[in-house]
């Protein structure tokens, strides 16, 4: 009981510094970009997921670009304005197609399933080209100021809202995802990384496991992208672009999948690090992330999660 | 008493090599059959073909009287096959205990997202298991780490841990030094024992098919070339010289 | 019936042009059984040196004929420059790791190929037409059509026969053939694993560069073409089956023609025409037309 209440303890502070202490002390860029993080950790937690049964993809920004335009397009068609069923609208988008496709993706591992996802997310970004009409083509969509539970928000109290309004979200869908991992299926799909061979002869389906971990990792990037639209108020068919996959993949290995909370700490890392970083050289900037990614293959196979670890173990509890 | 396993006219080639041809055999409810042959005989090619790992170019397997020729793996597991391997297949980035977990939850048909794997009362009955093989106290270790021997056990474990009728084990005393060989299968028989498991084993040491087995298949490049009692079947020296090469 | 003629030629020059580009790709997967996600970057080099090469040379003065081979001169340098650099320095280091390694691997060297061209060529366009149309236009069948797309066809064909020759006739072929039916066992043989893989590796980019090289004179070129050609030679690759020259071939007529037809019939499918067949080959064939199933041993 000791350690529950202090654990308890732990969580309320933390709660407390989050909520009121950040919005408080912090400035009202900073608070963006802590919300911009704290979504795209959401899309990234996504790819974190299904890296844990072996399964990479280059085609995440796929379902993050369909919750963006199922919330923008709601706004512009439907005349939606609440932000809570914008994201409910983003979400059901999101496993909506990924249920769909991962009826084909799922049988696939390794080669096949990176680059089927990369270019199912392609034909997507031609399509949100291509159908500017609808889309808004390389214009993009603009998300009008939404409200939250009926309140109307907009300037400040639209960015304090959406920061925290993402933070709930993020520490609901990290401790969902955390449930599902320590679930018969999450560790079925541990499994499938080791000895797939193994597990059809428990009589477990590993295709099921696959499928079932693809529409989460889908919904996740989904309701990033959802919130993104709302935060950013601007949304382009970049969104889908192989790029954003490529930055959801390099931000996953950065922070490593050793933990549910790894893609928080890597997205935080990397939002920041890239907003002082771009101003400086835009022309490097993807040389920049090649380079890391090297380094972390050769020299930080485990991220940056790992040094926690490592640290952990150093200071001897 | 019924037959649980039977394959008539089972046949399969890799390209040229005779891995099975027009194989006939049954086993009945309750024995226990151990399989003997040389490397290469087409033991483990059967154990492939019964469990739906690979499918037979001619023939059929029928598990009591239900054709199951067509059917995969995870299919003919859930009517009641389990099966061990002659290489461990494990998952090493699981512990122990997380291992069995999965096998006694696959049994109980608990795979869902929500409710978690490991809980008091599941842990206990993982332990348990864990524990008729004297693996109880690798419980908390990586399945990596585990020595050699354990991780034979482990792997006959996660099989019995299923309740099959059938149970079916591809050389489970194969690197298994010689002094060891027969506490690892009275481990085994001590198990099994009482349960009504009907077992079929593969193995090419004589001796150990000698002791535990009710009655022996002779396996020679795809062919059952003899079969019956083992005392009687092992000293015919048309047999030694197909097992052993020599009389 | 002019109509068929045009769809006809269109698909042959762009599946031409597949093939070429997916080539080097579906070889290089074959030997290593590594997908270079570099792929497309090799492409980009070879066609900004190559078109940088041509217009070099056409403000020299001296006679057009030579700037073909310039092109394959600049697919060349890529390739035995860069190629072996990647393979050497970086690739090999991984390949005792998981597949997903080494995809993110590549992947890295792609992301860095990518500033590299925008810092060495800037981010303007650049379009070498001089050998497209010096070759100029020949009437065939009542339809104006241009010489260039045929050489490219050529070109297509000799590089598809070559590939052939080497795999199936020479010993060159059959040491490439142990090396991927069993690595280990080539090593016993005495075969130096290690150089084959890096000269594989090599020729899959010199390929991916000539690919490059021989299409930049008939598109203006900008950053960022390496992504589509890489998505687009994988859906050819898959449609064909990994590894398989002949399912590459196949794979670039079968997409060629399609996206031809879609362009003249069903204009609004013709972006999709290539993943909509790669999406119906793998539902009811996962491993492509000559792709292999692979069942592991227990």
């Amino acid at each position: 009981m000791h350690a529950r209440a202090r654990t308890a303890i732990y969580f309320v502070l933390g709660a407390l510094v989050l909520l009121v202490g950040v919005p408080l002390l912090l400035s009202g860029w900073i608070l963006f970009l802590l919300t911009v993080a704290g979504a795209k950790a959401l899309a990234v937690l996504g790819v974190v997921l299904l890296l844990r049964g072996k399964l990479l993809t280059f085609g995440h920004a796929l379902y993050y670009a369909v919750g963006a335009y199922a919330a923008g397009m709601a706004v512009k068609y439907l005349d939606v304005r609440e932000a809570l069923v914008l994201l409910a609208l983003s979400l059901l988008a999101g496993v909506a197609m990924s249920a769909f496709l991962g009826l084909l993706v799922a049988r696939y591992r390794a080669v096949y399933f990176a680059l089927l996802n990369l270019a199912f997310s392609m034909v997507l970004y031609g399509i949100l080209l291509k159908f500017y009409s609808v889309t808004g083509g390389t214009d993009g969509l603009g998300i009008a100021e939404p409200t939250l539970a009926g309140f109307r928000l907009g300037g400040s109290s639209l960015r304090l809202a959406m920061y925290e309004l993402t933070l709930v979200l993020m520490t609901l869908l990290v401790y969902f995802t955390y449930r599902f991992f320590a679930s018969p299926t999450g560790y079925t799909l541990r499994a499938i990384k080791d000895n797939e061979v193994r597990v059809e002869y428990m009589g477990v389906s590993v295709w099921r496991a696959v499928y079932v971990s693809y529409i989460i990792a889908g919904g996740l990037a989904a309701v990033a992208g959802g919130l993104i639209a709302i935060s950013v108020g601007h949304i382009t068919p970049d969104l889908a672009f192989w790029s954003q996959s490529g930055e959801f993949v390099f931000v996953a290995i950065l922070g490593g999948t050793g933990s549910m909370l790894a893609p928080v700490i890597g997205s935080v890392l990397f939002e920041f690090v890239r907003n002082y970083a771009f101003e400086l050289s835009p022309y490097t900037w993807q040389m920049t992330l090649g380079i890391v990614l090297l380094l972390i293959i050769f020299f930080l196979p485990g991220g940056v999660w790992s040094l926690t670890t490592i640290a952990w173990k150093r200071g001897g509890r | 008493m019924t037959v649980l396993l039977e394959t008539v006219g089972l046949t399969r080639f890799f390209g040229s090599v005779r891995a099975a041809e027009d194989l006939n055999m049954r086993v009945e409810q309750g024995e226990v059959v151990g399989i003997i042959g040389s490397n290469g005989s087409g033991k483990t090619t059967f154990l492939n073909l019964a469990t739906g790992y690979l499918k037979p170019e001619r023939g059929r397997i029928l598990l009591a009287g239900q054709d199951t020729t067509a059917l995969p793996p995870r299919a003919i597991t859930r009517l009641g096959v389990a099966r061990s391997f002659q290489i461990p297949q494990l998952y090493l980035g699981m512990t122990v205990l997380e291992t069995v977990l999965l096998s006694l939850a696959a049994r109980a048909g608990r795979i869902g997202i929500w409710g978690p794997l490991k809980r008091q009362d599941r842990n206990k009955e993982g332990v348990q298991t864990l524990a008729q093989f004297g693996l109880d106290m690798y419980a908390e270790r990586r399945v990596g780490e585990l020595p050699e021997g354990s991780r034979k056990l482990l792997d006959i474990a996660l099989a019995v841990a299923l309740r099959p009728r059938l149970l079916l084990m591809d050389e489970p005393t194969a690197g298994v030094s010689t002094e060891d060989k027969f506490e690892v299968m009275d481990t085994l028989v001590d198990v099994l024992s009482g349960s009504g498991i009907t077992t079929i084993f593969v193995e090419h040491d004589m001796d150990v098919v000698q002791r535990y087995s009710q009655r022996v298949l002779v396996f020679d490049q795809g062919l059952v070339i003899a079969e019956g009692q083992p005392a009687a079947v092992l000293a015919d020296p048309e047999v030694r010289r197909a097992v052993l090469g020599h009389v | 019936m002019r109509l068929l003629l045009v769809v006809a030629l269109d698909g042959l020059t762009y599946a031409s042009w597949l093939f070429l580009v997916s080539a080097g790709l579906t070889f290089t997967y074959g030997v290593l059984r590594v997908l270079n996600l570099a792929h497309g970057n090799l492409y980009a080099l070879g066609a900004y040196l190559g078109a940088t090469l041509v217009l070099r040379y056409a403000a020299t003065g001296y006679t057009p004929a030579l700037a073909y081979g310039l092109l394959f001169v600049a697919a060349v340098i890529i390739g035995l420059v860069v190629g072996p650099a990647i393979e050497r320095l970086f690739l090999r280091r991984v390949y005792s790791r998981d597949e997903e390694v080494q995809l993110l691997l590549t992947f890295s060297i792609s992301l860095i190929l990518e500033d590299v061209v925008k810092l060495v060529w800037g981010v303007n366009p650049i379009f070498a037409d001089m050998p497209y149309s010096y070759l100029g236009r020949v009437r065939l069948g009542g339809i104006n059509y241009a010489w260039y797309p045929f050489l490219l066809t050529a070109i297509a064909l000799a590089v598809g026969g070559l590939l052939w020759f080497v795999v199936t006739r020479t010993r060159l072929g059959k040491v490439l053939a142990s090396v991927i039916v069993d690595r280990e066992v080539s090593l016993t043989l005495g075969i130096n694993v290690p150089r084959v893989y890096t000269w594989a590796f090599a020729a899959g980019a010199v390929l991916a560069a000539l690919g490059g090289a021989l299409t930049a004179p008939m598109f203006s070129l900008a950053p960022g073409v390496g992504a589509e050609v890489l998505v687009t030679s994988f859906a050819v690759i898959a449609i064909g089956g990994l590894g398989s020259i002949g399912g590459a071939a196949l794979g670039s007529l079968i997409v060629g023609l399609a996206r031809s037809a879609a362009v003249y019939f069903f204009p609004e499918l013709d972006l999709f025409a290539i993943y909509l067949i790669m999406a119906l080959v793998l539902l009811f064939r996962p491993q492509g037309f000559f792709g292999e199933v692979e069942v592991r041993r227990i």
